[in-house]
């Protein structure tokens, strides 16, 4: 469950407010115009954007904990692998910051790579396999790190449109499995259609509140109906 | 209330310990010289010929260097040609090459009993004499020019290859190229390179010791050794030192704001192509300055293996003990930069104050002889400083390659932190287990860059140790001097060419190690 009361950034001249809540294993998609504060709204929450206001993850408060004790695993654009280290030991940083695994947790880093189908692939290298099998690679640790809040910053974006509905599929079954609650930032309708139960709008440095998602792509208000173009 | 998140977490305080320890030596060695200056000072007529002389042969070796560099640094863009790669690569080679033996190369071409000399002979001319500013200016044009051509060529590649493509479907003709993209990239470039040369020759002290000397060709630095070794005048060394400490220390801080980045690649060059110059005329131009450039670098290069070749059998045994111990001293020197440039380079890529920089180039400013005076002054009363001769070289070269080391250091670590740092953050990776993990994987290429300049820098470096050391102590650039006073040209060529080697195998096995598993 995540609960985000007065959660203000101010960034130069931008500032973002937002107030809401969001259920235990809801899948939200954050849409919104370019420069709405999308990101900076991910960035708040993750601890990466300094932020004033009270962010309580499963009941306890992370609005000061430092970024790896706020429950939080986070997918961005690019960066979510390190592209030294094999799969397997990227994967496994997710259990531990340290390269030497006991033998368990060696185990479990390799089940959660064939959970995402790169059994195969586990000492291999990020250059060396596809742009998907990377997304893979990343949501494997997000499943080891088991963390309740997963926030996504378009870690697909680069994907084709089928690749990315893959991921969307993928990331669904992973937070099934760790019961993690899911904020996704999207711009397209049909990823929140396809992957998400409930939408943030955000615009104009505000986020309001979630609303299922069947309710505001059938009835958008006047906003988003604006962005959307329809 | 959500706290300001830190981008990174490395440990905070060992760069500032680190940098601090670096600015307390150099004050240390300060405070210890201007305490034993006499004062009130007086400045005699020999000190202001060294002052004049100073300024006055870095002015041209860096102009000289400058202005060679220019056609040169066009010349290799404009062409492509079987070698160039080799020698876009040797034009960094200068950098590593040991002064005395570059010193020792131009005097075999050179010399008054040089190659030159005896072809000048044969018509009956006069011999050549570079001893004295021709030859101090001949020997830093030699060590600089090669850095002001990469450097400008490092502009000039910089420029985006459809802006050449563009030109071309125009036909604009060479001038008009120069002018509206050659140009403006040389009016950005040179003057940091003049700067930058300008400041390396107001302390260069081994060109100094072995090409000049006497009343006409005395630089600062050699002027301390002298009033040091032959007239053990500490108070005159001390204050000379206090004057190299302020003309280098302007120098370089007005040199800061025109300072052009040190790239790590050293023999990465990225060719462009062009489809301007294309005339006859033109190719021969380039073709002129490629071959004069290329002989004037490889030339000195080729006479010293020639005659270290004949010269290796007679070197004397105390030669070899020198190479032991010039390689733990580089050694040493190596391991101390690496300490110190790690947590320093960090520190520094992530200050949020841009003139953090600057800091890196104190060691640029103090000169290597005035720490080690500053240090035998405060070793002097409790010990030998002779017998710490080797520590403190080892320490003052470690100082002396640190802001390279730094400046090679901090881009690749800046993006570190751009690309890793929020991964790093968000997996609570910190401490120990994010420099084995994160950092030293990333960085590894120009750390072992750095490292191997630093390893060739110490094997390579008279100066110190030159102020130091007894008949018992000796580094190889220190024994090599040595033969060369004492007339044994063979066997100083000899250890010359050993010398070379050492250097160039140092860096070698350094560099090598940096992009050996150095992946994308």
């Amino acid at each position: 469950m995540l609960k985000v009361k007065d959660l203000r950034v101010a960034l130069g001249d931008f500032t973002l407010s937002a107030s809401f809540e969001v259920t235990q294993g809801q899948r939200v998609a954050v849409i919104g115009p370019s420069g709405a504060g999308k990101s900076t709204l991910l960035g708040a929450l993750g601890g990466y954007v300094p932020a004033t206001g009270t962010i309580i993850v499963n009941d306890k408060d992370v609005s000061a904990a430092a970024l790896d004790q706020r429950g939080i695993a986070m997918l961005f654009q690019d960066g979510n692998l390190f592209p030294h280290l094999t799969l397997a030991q990227n994967v496994g940083l997710g259990l531990r910051p340290a390269l030497r695994l006991r033998p368990d947790e060696r185990a479990k880093a390799t089940e959660a790579l064939e959970r995402v189908g790169l059994g195969a692939f586990k000492d291999r290298k990020p250059a060396d396999v596809s742009g998907g099998q990377q997304s893979r690679a990343a949501l494997a640790r997000v499943l080891v790190q088991g963390k309740p809040l997963l926030l996504l910053d378009e870690p697909f974006a680069a994907l084709g449109p089928a690749l990315r509905g893959e991921m969307l599929d993928l990331t669904s079954e992973v937070a099934r499995d760790t019961a993690a609650t899911v904020l996704m930032i999207t711009h397209a309708p049909e990823d929140a259609e396809r992957a998400a139960d409930q939408v943030i709008f955000v615009n104009a440095g505000r986020a309001e509140a979630p609303r299922p998602v069947a309710d505001i792509l059938t009835d958008p208000p006047e906003a988003l109906r604006a962005y959307l173009g329809r | 209330m959500a706290r300001n998140a830190q981008p990174i977490s490395t440990c905070t305080i060992a760069g500032p310990i680190a940098a601090g320890t670096v600015f307390m030596l150099i004050l240390a060695a300060l405070v210890a010289v201007g305490a034993q200056a006499q004062w009130p000072v007086r400045f005699g007529v020999a000190d202001w010929a060294a002052l004049r002389f100073t300024v006055w042969q870095s002015f041209l070796s860096a102009l000289l260097s400058v202005l060679f560099s220019i056609p040169v640094a066009r010349a290799l863009a404009r062409r492509r040609f079987a070698g160039r790669a080799v020698l876009v690569t040797l034009l960094g080679a200068p950098f590593i090459l040991p002064v005395i033996v570059a010193v020792m190369g131009l005097l075999v071409v050179f010399g008054r009993a040089g190659w030159v000399s005896q072809g000048l002979a044969l018509f009956g001319l006069p011999p050549l004499s570079i001893y004295g500013l021709e030859g101090v200016v001949l020997a830093h044009v030699f060590f600089n020019m090669p850095l002001a051509t990469r450097l400008i060529l490092q502009g000039w590649q910089a420029i985006p290859a459809e802006q050449f493509r563009l030109a071309g479907q125009l036909g604009l003709p060479p001038a008009v190229v120069f002018r509206t993209l050659e140009w403006p990239v040389l009016r950005q470039v040179v003057p940091g390179a003049f700067a930058l040369i300008f400041v390396i020759c107001l302390t260069s002290f081994a060109v100094a010791l072995t090409l000049g000397g006497g009343p006409r060709a005395t630089t600062i630095e050699l002027a301390i050794y002298q009033a040091f070794r032959f007239d053990f005048d500490l108070g005159r060394a001390a204050l000379l030192s206090l004057v190299q400490l302020g003309v280098a220390g302007s120098a370089a801080v007005i040199a800061l704001w025109v300072l052009p980045p040190i790239t790590a690649h050293m023999g990465r060059d990225r060719t462009v192509q062009r489809w301007d110059a294309q005339s006859t005329g033109m190719r021969l131009l380039d073709t002129f300055w490629i071959v004069l450039a290329a002989t004037f670098l490889l030339v000195p290069l080729a006479a010293i293996t020639a005659s270290g070749l004949i010269g290796l059998g007679q070197m004397p045994v105390q030669v070899w003990h020198a190479a032991w111990t010039s390689l733990w001293v580089a050694t040493l020197c190596t391991v101390v930069l690496v300490a110190l440039a790690l947590p320093i380079s960090i520190w520094l890529a992530q200050a949020r104050w841009g003139g953090a920089e600057a800091l890196t180039l104190i060691g640029l400013a103090a000169s290597p002889l005035m720490i080690g005076t500053g240090w035998f002054i405060i070793i002097n009363p409790f010990a030998s400083p002779v017998s710490l001769a080797l520590v403190v070289t080892a320490l003052v070269n470690a100082t002396m390659a640190l802001p390279f080391a730094v400046r090679i250091l901090m881009p690749a670590m800046r993006q570190v932190i751009a690309e890793y740092g929020r991964l790093s953050a968000g997996l609570g990776l910190s401490g120990f287990a994010l420099w084995r993990i994160v950092i030293l994987p990333r960085v590894r290429a120009p750390l072992g860059f750095a490292a191997g300049l630093s390893a060739a820098l110490s094997i390579g470096d008279l100066g110190v140790v030159a102020l130091f050391a007894d008949g018992n102590r000796a580094t190889l650039p220190l024994q090599m001097y040595r033969l060369m006073g004492s007339y044994r040209t063979d066997a100083a060529a000899g250890a010359a060419l050993l010398l070379l080697a050492m250097a160039l195998g140092l860096f070698w096995i350094c560099d090598t190690w940096g992009r050996r598993h150095a992946e994308s």
